[in-house]
This record gives structure tokens, sequence and C-alpha cells, in this order.
């Protein structure tokens, strides 16, 4: 309140003062300051989301000295609580009221699809670190929403650098492919791999759909097993993974076993899935300076390693920065052509340039499983 | 047709792993569905809660041989003792006092279903079980043997042993022992049984406890077998189960076992035959069709003999 305060008078002052004091004297109320809005889960089933996203945009912010290019950044944190329509809500009053230039957020696919509609419309650039559905840079129609992008890959693409590293590095020829019939991410992995993997030159010798409430892989591992695959794709989330992975181990399949990012939690059966590797947003052992800045900065001022979400939201804070600073004005439509036509830049999760629809073309990182309850950094693979 | 030889004997292995498949699910499937079964033909209650105590089973169980380092068939033996007690609890507080008060059969139904809400509930608090998923670690490790090219593993074999065990174990209780006596007599008529002075009420506590026990005996097995436990893995599993007893003959023990077997060798080779995803469609449809031809199910008669 008392800082709402001050700035109604510093900004009655300025007033007062004409604008001969204004750096560079372009005039009027609104010089040289872009507005932006971070849109996160603080509160609600996903607080710890929202709050690595929140600490990373922070830190981006304070970083770049809240400046851009010649323009002060003033920025707006708001809480969606993971629900679509207060993201929507927020993302309106954000636009309306505080008459933001650009939004960064939210988390979720669910939200953040909500909040990329309303700043569409608003010809508001709009980007998120993690929201991975097709749809938050695309409308129903297919069209893209050319203010949209987001600095995390799409749930396909994992798939399609799984394949690669597959053939590639691992040598596989023959893969099973065991997936939730009723989970889009799960699906959206799952088949872009099989496209990605027969492309290559190699075989999907068992492709098996199951349902959520399913405990029994008897059935089906038999058939994998009889299959005998050189790989076990299993694109679901940790506990499904955990929990196939040791029905398949009790079948008798020795095939190596690979996922997605719905891997990374500690609470996966690492025993069991150790040797199997995943593709994922980041690791903190990456070598590159980008990563161990980072994390080293984070620690600093947090105190904790920076998690996947982290770092995506810095990355996303940091396109839109660059995006500014290259532009050099807070015109939206500058901004948002300034940021389609970034060229490898350098963010933390790799080298980024966008596609088409505003989803970003770079590197997964691959992890592999230890026993010891660790993940050992193995590679980064390009698309 | 040469060709077509060929691929039924390079077929056949497969097939008999997959019915051996069929039969764990199935043997696990007949140990809930007698507590059902039984605990039905006495009160005519189908026990809702009943999946939740084959959750609390695998609960004592694993907690058994991971926390408490008990030796694992020691650790059934806990887990069965404790869902007894548990069975007998939950018909002294819940059911009962409506019996006593003569309530409808739908109040004791609607009870059932509270308990197991408040069963699932209560354990997925923090300093209960918890909400999150648990990673089963077998205490023993896993064997497989290949007859003939017929894989089968150590944990067929143990839940193919442990559960015809117990099932002999209750074929000689129902039929062998006095407390077997009065559980038929109860089932026959309560009134009669009562004037020819058999305790009901002790009867039907008797008759909580081995069903409860049962449970959570397939409980621990399952949890071995699918190696991974949290409170609400007892919903799927018991809802398969009723149907089983249904399928079987609700009230009728053999009828149990029978739609148990049924039911796991349906799910089986619809999983390895058409897909995964038309397992409990098909495993339910079937259900509905021998209700249509046989109303009281496949072994169930529509006279008032049962157990």
């Amino acid at each position: 309140m008392k800082r709402g305060m001050a700035a109604v008078l510093v900004l009655g002052l300025g007033v007062l003062a004409g604008c001969g004091n204004a750096p560079g004297g372009t005039g009027g109320g609104d010089e040289k300051v872009v507005r932006i809005g971070l849109i996160a889960p603080l509160t609600g089933d996903v607080k710890t989301f929202g709050e690595s996203t929140k600490n990373a945009f922070e830190l981006a912010l304070e970083q770049a000295g809240y400046k851009a290019g010649d323009f002060t950044i003033q920025h707006f944190i708001q809480d969606d609580r993971n629900d679509p329509t207060e993201a929507m809500n927020i993302a309106t009053k954000l636009i309306t009221e505080q008459k933001v230039h650009a939004l960064v957020g939210s988390v979720s696919s669910k939200a953040t699809i909500s909040v990329s509609d309303v700043a569409n419309q608003s010809r508001v650039v709009h980007i998120t670190g993690t929201a991975t559905n097709i749809a938050v840079t695309v409308d129903e129609k297919g069209n893209r929403k050319p203010f949209v992008f987001r600095a995390c890959f799409t749930d396909p693409f994992q798939g399609q650098v799984a394949a690669k590293f597959a053939l590639e590095t691992l040598g596989a020829r023959t893969a099973a492919v065991l997936y939730d019939k009723g989970n889009d991410y799960s699906v959206g992995l799952a088949e872009s791999f099989r496209q990605h993997f027969e492309a290559g030159g190699g075989e999907v010798v068992a492709w098996e759909a199951y349902a959520l409430t399913d405990t029994d892989f008897s059935a089906i591992l038999t058939k994998v097993a009889d299959a005998k695959p050189d790989l076990l794709y299993l694109p679901d989330y940790y506990q499904k993974v955990s929990l196939i992975g040791k029905q398949a181990r009790a079948k008798g399949i020795t095939a190596t076993m690979m996922g997605g990012d719905g891997w990374d939690s500690s609470e996966l059966d690492f025993a069991t899935m150790a040797g199997g590797y995943f593709t994922n947003h980041y690791s903190p052992e990456d070598t590159r300076p980008e990563v161990q800045q980072f994390v080293t900065d984070y620690q600093a001022k947090y105190g904790s390693v920076p998690d996947a979400l982290a770092v995506l939201a810095y990355d996303a804070t940091n396109i839109l920065l660059e995006g500014i600073r290259r532009a050099n004005s807070n015109d939206p439509d500058q901004i948002r052509q300034a940021i389609q036509n970034l060229k490898e830049f350098k963010a933390v999760s790799g080298q980024i340039s966008f596609d088409e629809n505003g989803n970003p073309v770079k590197p997964a990182a691959i992890l592999q499983v230890q026993g010891d309850k660790t993940t050992k950094f193995i590679a980064s693979v390009n698309p | 047709m040469g060709d077509l030889l060929e691929s039924i004997r390079n077929g056949l292995p497969l097939l008999l792993e997959q019915v051996l498949n069929g039969l764990q699910l199935g043997f696990v499937y007949a140990l809930i569905a007698l507590g059902y079964t039984m605990v039905y033909s006495i009160i005519k209650l189908i026990n809702f809660a009943h999946g939740d105590i084959f959750m609390v089973g695998a609960f004592l169980g694993v907690f058994g041989f991971t926390y408490w380092h008990l030796p694992w068939p020691a650790a059934i033996l806990v887990a069965m003792a404790g869902c007894a007690l548990l069975g007998v609890l939950i018909e002294r507080i819940a059911y009962r006092p409506l019996r006593a008060k003569g309530a409808p059969r739908i109040a004791a139904l609607i009870t059932a279903i509270g308990v197991s809400l408040f069963i699932e509930y209560f354990s997925s608090l923090k300093f209960v079980f918890g909400p999150n998923y648990r990673v089963v670690e077998r205490p023993f490790g896993d064997f497989r043997w290949s007859l003939g090219g017929v894989g089968i593993s150590s944990i067929q074999l143990l839940v193919i042993a442990v559960v015809l065990g117990l099932l002999l174990a209750l074929q000689y209780v129902v039929y062998r022992t006095r407390i077997g006596k009065a559980m038929r007599a109860v089932a026959f008529d309560m009134d009669a049984a009562r004037l020819m002075g058999i305790d009901v009420d002790k009867v039907i506590a008797y008759t909580f406890a081995i069903g409860s026990a049962l449970a959570a005996a397939a409980g621990v097995l399952y949890a071995l077998a699918y190696p991974q436990i949290h409170p609400f893995m007892g919903i799927m599993p018991g809802l398969k189960a009723f149907t089983a007893a249904v399928l079987g003959g609700i009230g009728n023990i053999p009828g149990a076992v029978l739609g148990a077997l049924i039911m796991g060798q349906v799910e089986v080779m619809t999983a390895a035959y058409i897909s995964s995803e038309f397992r409990d469609a098909i495993a339910f449809s079937l259900l509905i069709l021998v209700l249509l031809v046989r109303p009281a199910g496949l072994l169930g008669k529509a006279g008032p003999e049962k157990v």
C-alpha cells in the first residue's frame, strides 16, 4: 500500500515536472518502461511448481538489472491457483488494468491455454516455461497464435528424441511400446516415438495400450517377452513406470527401458529402473557454462538446486528479455517478431530457435537412472 | 497347412503362459471373492468395505517384511490376524447395531459404502499409510523356470500354492469344525439356528474374521505380484472379486472360486489376444451375459442352500 502511494507521488511529481526530466525525453507518461506480468500457481495443488517459477522469474529480472535495452522493467506477480478460470481472469486484469506488454506463465497446460487465448486476442506477448500441450500455441483450427511462445519442448518432441537416441546411441533395432491410452501425454510420446523409430529403420514389435487403473501387466508383458525387443519404451509417469518395470523384469525381460520427463521424480523405483534412460529438459550436471552459472546463482539466492521448472521459467523470462532488447521497444508486435527471429539463443536448457508454431527447436537432455537414487547426465540430443 | 501347424506349435507355450498369468490373477480374486460370498450367505450384506480390508492387508504384509523385518510367511500371518481383527471390529461397530435395531438392508449397504470410504481416506492421512504410492521390495528373488518353453515365475508358484493351501484350510473349517457347521446353519436359516441355541452374533463375527483374513492374504499376494501399494488399491480388485462372486453365484463358495478363475482368464486373454483396453469391458459384459441366462450365477441355486 505504501509503495503504491509512493509510486503515485513519484508519478505525480514526474507529471508536474514535465517531460524534461525523462531520460531520452521522448515525452509522455509512458516513457521507456516495459511492463511484464507473471502468472503462476503460488497456492494449490502444484504450489512448488509455482514457487520455482516465481524464483526463476525474479532471478532473471534481477540479473538483468530490471532493464532490457533502453527500457526499465516493471513487473507484476499473480497467483492463478492452477485454475484455468482464475488464470484467465488474472490475465485479463493484468492486460486491462496494469497494461502489461508481455506475460510469462503459467505452469500447467490447462491454465496456460486460457492465458494464451486472452493474450493473443489482446495482442500481448505471452511465453510459458513449462506448458507442453500443443494447444498452447495453436488454436483448435490449427492456426498459430502469433503472440504465444513456449520455452519447453512439446510432448511429441520427446518421443522423437528418444527414438533417435535409441537408434543411434543404444543401437536398438526393435522396440516395444506400452502406453496409457487415456493420457494425452503418454499417447503423444508413444506415437511420436513409433513414427520416428520406424522412420529411422527400427521396428516396433509390440504396441500395447493399457488403462490408468490397470495394475496387472502380465498378459501384455508375456507378449513383449516373446517378441524379445531391444528396447522397452514406457512413456508414462513414475508410478506406473515403476510398476510396469518391476513386472517386466519378473517376466525375464532384459531390454533397456526408456521414457520421458514423467520419470523425473524422487519416487521412481530406482533399483528396478537402474540403467534405464529418459528424456528431460535439463540436467544440473550438464557442464555447459550457462547451466553451471544458473545452478550456482540459483543456489546462492534460494539455497536449493533448481528443478526443471525453474530452468524453463528462467529461460522463458530471458527469451522475453532478449526479444525486448532486440526490438528495443515495448511494442508487443515488435517484441513478438524479435522472439520469432531468435537464432540459437543460449538458454540454460539449450540453444533455442523457434519453429513456425512458437515451439523451441533445442536439444533434450538424456539422463540415465542410477541404482543409488540419482540420475546421470548422458548426452544432449538435437532433434 | 504346415505353416498353420507350425504357428500353433509356436503359439502354444505362449498360450499356456497366458493361462498361468490368468491363474495368478484369478486365484487372488478368489481369495477376495470368498469373503464377499461368505458374508453375503450369512447376513445378505454386500460388504463393500471388503476391498479396503484387502488394501489394509497388503499394507500390513508389506510393512511386515520391509519395516518390521519379519520373514514373509510370518508377514502374511500378521496381516491375516490384523485384518481378521479389523473385520470383526467393523462388524461390531458398524453392522451389528443396525442388525440389532432391525434396520433395512439398504441401510447396512450404505453403511458398508461409508465404511469403505472411511478406510480409504483415513488410510490416506499422513500419519496412517499416507497418500503416496509405495514400491514393494520383494523379500525373495525373482526366479523363472522354463518347462517346455512355458515360463513360470517364483511369484506365480507362490500365489498358486498359498491360495490352494488357504482354500483347503477353508474347506476344512466350513465342513469339518463346529464353527463351520454353525456357519452353515446360520446361512441356511438364521432364526432356526438361533432357536437351536447357536450364538448367531458370534458366528457372524467368525465369518467376518475368516473372510477378512483371506482378503488380507490376497492383499499381500497381490502386493508381491503387482508390486505397488496405495490406499485406493482395493477398489478395482474388490469390484472384480465381487463380480466374480456374483458370476459364480453369490453365497456359494465353489462358485466364488470358479467365478474368480473365469474373471482372471477373461481379463488376461482379452489383454493378450485383443487389447488391454478392453479387459474390463469384456469381463463385465460376460457377467451381464451369464446373469441373463442364469440369474443366480453359474453355481447359484434359487433355493436357500448356501455356503
